[in-house]
């Protein structure tokens, strides 16, 4: 679990240049960490590759904060 | 040579204008993925043609009207390149009639493979190039899709809706390095035009000011154009290749 939250953290960092700190389970990528729909989409990508999983377009788009992020992927390991 | 190390797909690349394309990327050092729907044959010519430069190629069968079949055309091509610079999207039909005699099937079939064709295509290599921070889009649309055409209602309906498509994915995509341009050929000698009625063609001639038709090496030469770095600061443009028909 804490692991997955570490990976999907330093991604995020990377990807959108934001403080460590910032990046909260409540975090939403749009209003809080400054993503536009764009970045979001490459974050999913990103996440793809790392977990090695495929998320559906459908899925994909509900996942809208960080939480959101950690949940789905814990529910697909 | 201004395409060498690129890799390349162009769909509908077994005749005509998709042909040229694949040839002429191959000329300028790009490799190719050849995609094909019916004819293997045809295909399986143009590969070994780029292969004799001494380019890579290999043929795709694939319907672009079909996200798995496009889904599954793009992963391959990207296993056999690593990488995915350039996207031709010039696979196309037509079905003409006139509108009070098209049938529902004749507008759907056009506008999958010539519209939806284009979409789902794009949507394929749009992950590759986004990672790669790079990549060219080049949709090939048509003169009529700009000033419509009788008889041609589902064929000029899904090249306009290209030209559309064009410039919202060129907005879409344009912050991650990716240019999508489109060409409107005009009158292009193929085995499409080839169809046309004599009266029809001498006809066309009158009203192209450059007065002759076009060959597939004028719409390969602009895909080049917009393939390389000449055109670095182009995006969702629509060049009309047409001898000056429509200005």
């Amino acid at each position: 679990m804490a692991d997955v939250l570490e990976r999907v953290t330093k991604i995020i960092v990377d990807r959108l240049g934001v403080d460590e700190s910032q990046v909260t389970l409540e975090a939403s990528f749009k209003d809080d960490l400054g993503a536009d729909s764009l970045d979001v989409v490459e974050l999913v990508m990103e996440l793809e590759d790392e977990f090695n999983m495929e998320i559906s377009d459908d899925d994909a788009e509900k996942i809208g904060t960080v939480g959101d992020a950690v949940n789905y992927i814990n529910s697909q390991v | 040579m201004r395409l060498v190390g690129k890799a390349a797909i162009v769909t509908g690349a077994s005749r005509g204008i998709g042909r040229e394309i694949a040839l002429e990327l191959a000329r300028e050092g790009a490799s190719v993925a050849v995609n094909y729907a019916g004819s293997e044959a045809k295909a399986l010519e143009v590969v070994d043609e780029i292969k004799a430069m001494g380019r890579d190629a290999f043929v795709i069968q694939a319907d672009v009207s079909s996200a798995d079949s496009v889904t599954n055309m793009v992963k391959e091509a990207v296993e056999r390149f690593g990488k995915l610079d350039i996207l031709v999207n010039n696979a196309g039909i037509t079905k003409d009639n006139l509108l009070m005699r098209m049938k529902e099937s004749e507008w759907d079939d056009v506008i999958n493979i010539n519209l939806k064709g284009v979409f789902l295509c794009t949507k394929a290599v749009t992950r590759q190039m986004m990672k790669q921070r790079s990549g060219r889009i080049i949709n090939i649309s048509s003169i009529v899709g700009v000033s419509g055409n009788p008889g041609q209602a589902n064929y000029v309906a899904a090249k306009s809706g290209v030209i559309g498509l064009t410039k919202t994915t060129a907005k879409e995509l344009s912050s991650r390095g990716i240019t999508v341009n489109a060409i409107a050929p005009g009158f292009i000698t193929t085995d499409m035009t080839d169809k046309l009625h004599e009266d029809v063609k001498s006809e066309m001639l009158k009203q192209i000011p450059l007065a002759r038709f076009g060959e597939p090496k004028d719409i390969a030469r602009t895909v080049i154009f917009l393939a390389s770095e000449d055109s670095a600061y182009m995006t969702g443009q629509t060049l009309h290749v047409d001898g000056g028909m429509v200005m």
